[in-house]
């Protein structure tokens, strides 16, 4: 019968229920870590090192090999070379089943083949726990991460009649149901306006601040600077300086990354970085 | 640990919500109706069972039904004379029961292969599956093979159709998704082909052995036995059972294969025991039925526009929805034209098509065209 089920994949495993990490605790890193897609080299060395308690960015153009670094923790990018470690151990031997339990991702874009209610699309985040002790936080679980996202009005309605920015806030709450200690999130405000734009990074900054690790890939320099106790910028597959915001987004570094000439003022108040590209007059 | 920081964020402005552990009203009622409609689909399918076994040349009143089953499970009831004891027994019942186990194979393997392919028109007819599968059964009956007695053209139709599935899901996949283009496309190509290699068959079989292929070919249940029921049953059983354990897993794999392995599912496992499943399903009822159509399409897509898209519901009720639309299509192929009998594959694909070009023209709707 164990057999049987074991076969069929339904057998209820006991697993390690991750413990709450500790401030600091380095919760996935990346070493030397180098990745092929095909035949390009997307990364190239890249090192990168993610503690619970932090918001960290990362920034860069396009195809500088945000995402794919992003994949890479995420245990969905086999590395070339280099290691990715996960909770303290290589990326590949955990199980979908246990990492699901360690690490929650938000994909570039939600897609979804069948029209499923939206409370039902968040529910689906709860289903790494299913079968252990913290099933019973389901409902809450739920229920909160929609209230977070503001999607609580529209549960009822499908998701394949949602606009664009409504199906990545569910799909974000569907990310936030996992309660996974660290947060992998691919451009979460693309396609999202000023307002939610700004709830999502606050999301991300009370998640920190009750002790998980965010990854945030950001376009936005500004969310970036305002929100992200680090940022790393990447540029041709390596991460080309990574610290605090401040010390990290100069007119020099920027404007030679992005190849677009910019000016760096500090905010009147508080005075967060303004990035500002240089424009002619 | 997070529940603090949601709170907070409660506190300034979600909107009240009742206890947690209360579920929402949305899906008490979801979960209502599922609920009836599988207590529905079942009173349907035990009344139309019963008034099948009693229609036909020889009419049996459905009182007599009921007490000639009682009385044979030894639970009350009266034998019927010679003759109706004879023709209930030996052929209206064996036919009941294996229009009962095709239907349910069809339905739940339609819901199924949609579920796979996250594609709403996968169906084992429509995508080549059941001529992979009548392959293997052509070539057993005209190669006069029987290696494994009863279970022979079983056997065959079970590898061809596996060998079918695996050719389609490999051709018809791109970058982790399938695309309905693609799909049908790959579904024509596997039918010509099967269709040709079954001429093939035909073309070297001798007289007998063609006017019984072309008689299963159309897909009929006209020769129902007891060691036909017996002969699929293993396969039929084994895959119904183990696909309302996926059911889960399904529904996490409609986000797409990386957000469901984000979510602890094995993605590569998943696919290759769904695939398994769905040969098994489509052989049981290709083997002793022949082709029909169109009932792994209609029935989920009717299921899920009552009771929403959730695999829990979906596949057991598709099984349950394919046995009642294939008892109440074979009543009809041996009733309507008698003493005549209308052969049951022509009778579904009759039904089946209409509905085929209207999901297709809906899906092209909902994407704007389909290149």
């Amino acid at each position: 019968m164990s057999l049987m089920a074991k076969l069929l994949g339904t057998a209820r495993t006991v697993r390690d229920l991750p413990a709450a990490p500790a401030p600091g605790t380095v919760l996935a890193e990346a070493e030397r870590l180098r990745v092929r897609l095909g035949e390009r080299t997307v990364l190239d060395g890249a090192d990168l090192t993610v503690r619970a308690g932090q918001v960290l960015a990362l920034v860069g153009p396009n195809g500088a090999g945000k995402s794919t670094l992003l994949a890479a923790l995420a245990a969905d990018t086999p590395a070339a070379e280099g290691t990715v470690r996960v909770a303290g151990r290589p990326a590949g031997e955990w199980s979908a089943a246990e990492l699901a339990l360690r690490r929650a991702v938000l994909p570039q874009a939600a897609t979804l083949s069948f029209p499923f209610p939206v409370e039902d699309v968040v529910r689906m985040g709860r289903a790494p726990w299913a079968g252990t002790e913290r099933e019973d936080e389901d409902e809450e679980a739920v229920r909160a991460a929609m209230a977070a996202t503001e999607v609580t009005e529209f549960a009822g309605r499908p998701f394949s009649a949602l606009s664009g920015g409504e199906r990545a806030r569910v799909a974000l709450a569907r990310v936030l149901a996992q309660r996974a200690p660290l947060l992998l999130l691919d451009e979460p405000t693309a396609a999202l306006d000023l307002r939610h734009q700004e709830l999502v990074l606050r999301i991300c900054r009370e998640r920190a601040a009750a002790g998980d690790a965010v990854v945030v890939v950001l376009h936005d320099l500004q969310l970036a600077a305002a929100y992200a106790d680090r940022a790393a910028v990447l540029h041709g597959g390596r991460i080309a300086a990574e610290g605090p915001p401040a010390e990290v987004f100069t007119a020099g570094l920027i404007g030679e990354v992005y190849r677009q000439p910019v000016e760096v003022l500090p905010h009147p108040a508080g005075g967060t970085p303004l990035v500002v590209p240089v424009r002619q007059r | 640990m997070t529940t603090t920081a949601f709170r907070a964020d409660l506190a300034k402005g979600g909107p009240q919500d009742e206890s947690p552990a209360r579920r929402s009203p949305g899906r008490a009622r979801r979960l209502s109706l599922t609920a009836g409609l599988t207590l529905g689909l079942i009173a349907a399918l035990v009344l139309l069972c019963l008034l099948s076994a009693g229609i036909g040349a020889y009419r049996i009143p459905i009182g007599d039904v009921l007490g000639s089953l009682l009385h044979r499970t030894g639970l009350g009831g009266a034998e019927l004379d010679r003759v109706g004891e004879s023709v209930l027994w030996n052929i209206r019942l064996p036919r009941v029961v294996l229009a009962l186990l095709v239907g349910a194979s069809l339905g739940c393997a339609g819901a199924l292969m949609q579920g796979v392919f996250g594609n709403p028109l996968a169906e084992p007819g429509v995508i080549g599956i059941s001529s992979g599968a009548a392959v293997g059964a052509v070539a057993s009956i005209a190669l006069g093979l029987t290696f494994f007695g009863n279970w022979t053209v079983t056997v065959f139709a079970f590898l061809a159709g596996l060998a079918t599935v695996l050719l389609v899901y490999v051709m018809s996949r791109s970058g982790g998704r399938t695309e309905v283009v693609t799909l049908i496309l790959t579904g024509i190509a596997v039918n010509a082909f099967a269709g040709a290699l079954i001429g093939l068959f035909i073309f070297f079989a001798d007289n007998a052995q063609v006017s019984q292929i072309t008689f299963w070919q159309l897909g009929s249940l006209a020769q129902a036995t007891w060691p036909k029921v017996l002969a699929v049953l293993p396969c039929a059983l084994a895959g119904l059972i183990a696909a309302p354990l996926y059911a889960r897993q399904l529904d996490l794999l409609a986000l797409g294969e990386r957000p469901a392995r984000h979510l602890g599912v094995d993605v590569e496992r998943l696919r290759i025991v769904l695939v398994l499943v769905v040969a098994l399903l489509t052989a049981a009822a290709v083997a002793v039925a022949g082709i029909i159509t169109f009932v792994g399409l209609l029935v989920p897509h009717l299921l899920r526009m009552a009771a929403g898209p959730g695999h829990r519901f979906l596949v057991p009720g598709s099984a349950l929805g394919g046995a009642l639309v294939l008892v109440a299509a074979d009543l009809a192929a041996r009733t309507v034209a008698a003493p005549a009998e209308l052969p049951l594959g022509v009778l579904t694909a009759l039904f089946g098509s209409p509905f085929f070009f209207w999901l297709l023209r809906r899906t092209r709707r909902k994407q704007g065209g389909w290149a």
